[in-house]
């Protein structure tokens, strides 16, 4: 969808603050919230499409005015109401008032580094062949979709090449719709800056965006 | 800092968030979606364990062992993975490898994608709006805002992390280090090197 989150190209935001390293948060609400999202993830009653399309749905007004974390946490919010796991009663008084539904698992203290080591990779088994291959001219799709896309609103309809064959992984826009997985060719795509930006960028710089098939066609 | 509101205007929206955030995790241990000790424990992951140095790590590595630079620059995701970096955040991996020729910038305009295995939580700015949206229109605009100036001869290479793949820039090694060890090597890689928003220190800064 053509959300607030899909930033590239926007002008007005001012400069670039650079940050030390440490503090990692600037608040303790920030690190709850972290835990409490990598946490929710076990109870399994979303993937990692359905949180990306929750966050960048929000109204954009909103989502450019609030910090990232909580841009996390109403997100999470918004998934947990939608599959009845709480009620605006409950988040208004803190307290449980209808049973919890069934989720998949509860993540303990004891699994929590063996979760976060083993990750949780989205290539999956190769199926056919690559359309593409690298050196070929592709253009991307001229497309508006009012669901999740990978596919940001600067890149469509832009002539690139392909650069290399990342591997086959789940498809976002499917998987973001609980339509399944779908995985398909993901692919790394260069455009020169003077395509996507106009004749007055460097002719020396490029930038590339990683690119499912779907999003792709060969330059007839 | 832009979120560093302990004072002003937004102090009751910030106290506020502060509230919800504690009745949400009170209601969500009392309905057994979570468990507070969990969350203790990925917060002091990232606070304590996983960070740049592990990045840190991967950069003097590849400066001193060309066996290494060749799996890196082959099958990185690999390479990375036999150093132990498997957490999450860094299941597929690419890396980009600086040079007189080019200069790599890594973000994700769509929301926060950044190699968390290797570089643990990203930086504020790195998730806010006047980094994702010129960091692509505008990468050499951005750069100055760092302190970095790129010849116009050199290339500018962004790379926008729209799918999974994760990337860490290499910078360049710094001149006077021939005879630096990986130890030594790693304290000069910064966090905002393998960003692309920096170079590695040379070795009068760590002096």
């Amino acid at each position: 969808m053509n959300g607030a989150a899909d930033l590239g190209g926007m002008m007005g935001f001012g400069p670039v603050d650079d940050e030390p390293e440490f503090p990692k948060f600037h608040n303790a609400w920030e690190e709850r919230v972290l835990g409490i999202i990598v946490a929710l993830g076990a109870c399994g009653q979303w993937n990692l499409d359905q949180s990306r399309s929750a966050r960048e749905s929000m109204p954009p007004a909103t989502y450019l005015s609030i910090p990232y974390y909580q841009i996390w946490l109403e997100a999470a919010i918004t998934l947990m109401r939608a599959r009845g796991m709480v009620t605006d009663e409950e988040l208004r008084s803190g307290q449980q008032l209808i049973d919890p539904i069934a989720v998949k698992a509860t993540l303990h203290p004891e699994n929590v580094q063996k979760v976060l080591y083993t990750g949780g990779p989205v290539d999956r088994p190769e199926q056919g062949e690559p359309a593409f291959k690298a050196g070929d001219t592709v253009v991307t799709l001229n497309s508006n979709p009012t669901t999740h896309t990978r596919l940001p609103r600067y890149a469509r309809d832009k002539i690139g090449e392909i650069e290399r064959i990342h591997g086959f992984h789940v498809f976002p826009d499917d998987n973001a719709l609980g339509i399944g997985e779908n995985p398909t060719w993901l692919y790394k795509v260069r455009f020169s800056a003077q395509t996507l930006w106009g004749e007055d960028k460097n002719p020396n710089d490029t930038i590339t965006l990683d690119l499912w098939e779907p999003y792709l066609r060969a330059l007839e | 800092m832009p979120h560093d509101h302990s004072d002003g205007p937004e102090h009751s929206h910030l106290s506020d968030i502060d509230a919800r955030v504690r009745a949400l995790e009170s209601l969500l241990s009392e309905k057994g979606y979570i468990d507070s000790a969990a969350v203790d424990e990925i917060v002091d992951t990232y606070q304590t364990k996983i960070g740049p140095r592990n990045g840190a790590h991967v950069v003097a590595k590849s400066w001193t062992d060309p066996e290494f630079r060749n799996w890196l620059e082959r099958d990185a995701t690999a390479a990375i993975h036999s150093l132990g970096y498997t957490s999450r955040q860094g299941e597929h991996m690419q890396a980009l490898f600086n040079s007189d020729q080019v200069h790599h910038l890594v973000v994700c305009t769509l929301c926060s994608c950044y190699p968390w295995s290797v570089l643990g939580l990203p930086p504020t700015w790195y998730k806010s709006p006047p980094f994702r949206s010129r960091a692509v229109i505008d990468p050499r605009g951005v750069l100055q805002d760092f302190g970095i100036n790129i010849p116009d001869d050199v290339s500018v290479e962004v790379h926008d992390s729209t799918a999974e793949m994760r990337y860490i820039v290499i910078p360049e090694r710094p001149t006077g280090t021939d005879d630096w060890s990986e130890d030594a090597l790693s304290k000069l890689v910064t966090r905002n090197a393998m960003i692309g928003t920096g170079f590695a220190l040379s070795p009068a800064e760590v002096s």
